[in-house]
């Protein structure tokens, strides 16, 4: 202890972000927040402030049944349907996590017994063939019965210890369909790792849904039937009784609210959506197979829910049109390497141009374009010619690719494979400086760190979209976490007990 | 009887009391690793009531780091170095980075959040173990990598390397050099830690602040630095687990972490979350119950096995085997 006293106590970065004590957050914001709506959109964002629920709803249904109207069959199944899928899905873990403050992590387990359910009930695997209007509901009460069992364990199992026996029954479930595949009938109960295939469309009434645009419809029929319903489930009794658990159960408890029974409700709720969502999701795909339900995917859809907000109702879905659809960008089947290299580096040039004050951003921005010039032309004079021999990777346009290049240290990979490496963990470490320096001095350190960006996105992470996908992924997470833990428009402060 | 019943008696008649030996020796090494790496979970959950999703992967940033000193020393085939200062130099380099990478976690992604929800580092852990398994699958391809080290420090024309040479044998089985290495090593770890934890001034102020953390801060402990030690500590010890595994299988790949960590988890839960002797016997249990699950049942049931029973012992008894019983403050 005595070493700290002769040094001063420097401020936490965050510090102007924590909640004072004594200080009430809502009011003592309450002027940034009326200054936030000012400006050129601001009579938009006061308007919709304004406006009641339905007329939300209704606007968000108006929006969304006009994309099929200007967008490609390929392009509505990966940015419209997914995003669809993901908002409901998110909405049902909501329900868990944000309404009754449950840790489910087997949340992704119902997604897919709902899959595999419909799979074995439609399909040429056994041979049966239930009408969609028979297996969809049966599906749902499958899924929500085994929720019952697995919410069982909700009542001596709080918190974390409830997370992991559900994070348990997801890898379980991985492993039943995946590997061990029990044989029924003489047939592989799940298919093992290649699945079960050739499914029956949804049909409804004689018509069946097989064009992406009817699948589209139909799903965002679920999805706002799903909003709806949740909508009035949380301003019921049954809501309050939620938020009153899932703040203090013990409390709840005391009140005679029966907390076991509410938990129990919420994660058969929750399993029955999800398995609507995963007999639907197998009916488009017209096949299954377990690596639709990894961890990735229960990530995917916390993030979902967590960057919108946890507990309220729009927020799943708006998170779910966020992380999808940039997701799904930065994805390389869905090719626009010239935009994301555009994206990438305005995103860096936003970033400059939000410091404060004006000046230091400037001096960033003309500090990393002089380093980077001074760098090239240092490596370019004493190293040897392959160490600026690389090339850019999909640069659009010729121009574009040469400034890069001239900017830019791009080794030539086969030579100096170790490089990318090197640069890669150099950059991390450089990030972890910035973070723990303040003043002038993060100013300084800065300039290298966002031209040694520059340098493992050319060399490294553009090569490789896919896997630069999901890093960029978990960053999100660890920002947004950081940054602002409520997300986008949640306001409720949702503690896992 | 169920077909799959009359198989696992089937098996335990054909293996005899060999193959249970064989299976119980399997069980032990595998069961110190995991003990090693439940020691970690079982510290930082004591500490901060943080369950850290991030300690698998940094298991395998490890054994990667292990590999790494491996391939410098040129592999193991042609070793610049001889084979005990190779093996101490793959550990002390592991041991030290991983050590260095738990901290950075701690520093940059839970303590920022020391008093947010307890939603909101458990959502940053699941991030940080995203992050590091695919920066490994970038800068690796994502290939697994295996070394051969049965080849490892051979002389002349042995048929393997001194790691696998037999030490003794117990009616006809087997026990080699690199798994009394793992157990011997992963006992000598254990026992300094307990030593650490219990004898000395740091072990006082680390069970202190697990105990009461704003109490401990009012003593004059400074509680942020017994937290980063904490982490440095648990994340070694997942290191050295890491270079262990590659040494014992000689193969690393990028994700290796997530079910090793998953189980050693399980281990920490089932000895009882917060209690070392309870992390060390819940690894043991589990290491065995794999094993055995994987010889008399088959290797693709026995994760399943393990989930399985892992879920029953949660419902009857919570607290796990050593755990004491938490007291619900209003």
């Amino acid at each position: 202890m005595s070493d700290q006293s002769n040094t001063p106590v420097p401020d936490p970065p965050d510090a102007e972000a924590q909640t004072r004590i004594g200080v009430d957050s809502w009011v003592a914001e309450s002027e940034d927040r009326q200054a936030r709506k000012r400006g050129f959109f601001g009579p938009a964002a006061r308007g919709w402030d304004a406006s009641p629920d339905p007329v939300k709803l209704f606007l968000f249904i108006a929006v969304a049944g006009t994309i099929p109207f200007w967008m490609n069959e390929g392009d509505l199944f990966v940015y419209g349907l997914f995003t669809v899928l993901y908002a409901t899905l998110g909405l049902g873990l909501n329900v868990v996590v944000g309404f009754a403050g449950l840790l489910d992590l087997g949340y992704v387990a119902y997604f897919g017994i709902g899959a595999y359910g419909y799979a074995l009930v439609s399909s040429d695997h056994y041979g049966i063939h239930w009408p969609t209007l028979a297996s969809l509901p049966a599906v749902m009460v499958f899924t929500g019965l085994i929720g019952l069992g697995l919410g069982l364990t909700s009542r001596r199992l709080v918190g974390d210890y409830f997370a992991i026996v559900t994070l348990f029954f997801l890898q379980a479930f991985l492993v039943f369909t995946n590997t061990a595949n029990p044989v029924i009938h003489g047939i592989g109960l799940t298919g093992g790792s290649s699945g079960i295939g050739n499914l029956d469309p949804l049909e409804f009434f004689g018509y069946s849904l097989t064009s992406v645009k009817q699948q589209y419809y139909f799903f965002l029929l679920v999805l706002v039937l799903a909003t709806a319903g949740l909508y009035f489930a949380n301003r019921s009794r049954t809501g309050r009784a939620w938020r009153a658990l899932r703040e203090d159960p013990l409390a709840a408890e005391v009140m005679s609210i029966p907390v076991n029974r509410l938990k129990r409700l919420a994660i058969v709720m929750g399993a029955a959506l999800a398995g609507l969502c995963g007999a639907i999701f197998a009916a488009i795909q017209t096949a299954v197979t377990s690596s639709n339900f990894t961890l990735n995917v229960l990530i995917f859809i916390f993030a979902v829910v967590i960057l919108g907000g946890i507990g309220s109702i729009a927020g799943p879905i708006l998170g779910a049109i966020v992380i999808n659809v940039s997701f799904q960008f930065l994805q390389p089947q869905n090719d626009h390497p010239s935009i994301k290299r555009w994206l990438f580096y305005g995103a860096i040039v936003l970033f400059i141009a939000l410091m404060k004050p004006w000046y230091r951003a400037v001096v960033v921005l003309v500090g990393t374009v002089a380093f980077g010039l001074a760098v090239h032309a240092i490596v370019s004079a004493t190293a040897a010619a392959s160490w600026t021999a690389g090339t850019v990777t999909d640069a659009g346009s010729g121009s574009a690719g040469k400034a890069i290049a001239d900017w830019v240290v791009i080794p030539n990979q086969t030579l100096h494979g170790g490089f990318a490496t090197y640069a890669y963990i150099g950059l991390v470490v450089l990030v972890c400086v910035v973070r723990s320096v303040t003043g002038w001095w993060r100013t300084v350190v800065l300039i290298p760190t966002l031209y040694m960006a520059a340098v493992v996105w050319e060399n490294v992470l553009a090569p490789n979209p896919a896997v630069t996908a999901e890093i960029l992924f978990g960053v999100l997470l660890i920002v947004i976490m950081t940054v602002r833990p409520q997300g986008l428009i949640g306001t409720a402060r949702v503690e896992i007990i | 009887m169920h077909p799959l019943l009359f198989s696992v008696v089937d098996n335990i008649r054909s293996l005899g009391w060999g193959g249970a030996f064989q299976l119980l020796r399997n069980g032990l090494v595998l069961g110190s690793l995991y003990a090693l790496i439940a020691l970690g979970y079982t510290m930082i959950y004591g500490i901060l009531k943080l369950l850290n999703f991030a300690h698998g992967d940094v298991y395998m940033v490890g054994a990667f780091l292990g590999y790494g000193i491996l391939t410098r020393l040129n592999g193991p085939l042609n070793l610049a170095i001889g084979i005990v200062p190779a093996i101490a130099l793959m550990f002390a380099v592991a041991m030290a980075g991983s050590g260095v990478l738990g901290v950075a976690i701690e520093r940059f992604a839970y303590r920022p959040l020391r008093n947010a929800p307890r939603i909101a580092p458990l959502i940053t852990a699941i991030g940080v173990s995203f992050f590091l398994e695919n920066s490994v699958q970038l800068l690796t391809n994502g290939f697994q990598y295996t070394y051969d080290p049965f080849e490892l420090g051979k002389t002349g024309n042995e048929e393997l390397g001194p790691l696998y040479h037999t030490v003794f044998s117990v009616a006809g089985n087997p026990v080699t050099t690199v798994q009394l290495l793992v157990v011997g090593s992963a006992l000598f770890l254990m026992t300094a830690l307990v030593l650490l934890v219990s004898r000395t001034r740091f072990g006082k102020s680390m069970r202190a602040t697990a105990y009461d953390r704003e109490a401990a801060s009012m003593m004059g402990i400074d509680t942020d630095r017994v937290i980063a030690m904490t982490f440095f500590i648990a994340s070694m010890l997942a290191g050295a687990a890491g270079v262990m595994f590659g040494l014992y299988l000689g193969v690393t790949y990028y994700f290796m972490g997530f079910l090793a960590g998953l189980k050693a988890f399980t281990a920490a839960v089932i000895g009882g979350i917060g209690s070392i002797p309870g992390a060390m016997l819940g690894g043991l249990i589990i290491g065995l119950v794999e094993s055995f699950a994987i010889g008399y049942v088959g290797g693709q049931w026995s994760d399943i096995v393990i989930f399985g029973l892992f879920i029953l012992f949660m419902l009857f008894r919570p607290r796990g085997l050593l755990g004491s019983r938490a007291i619900q403050k209003v």
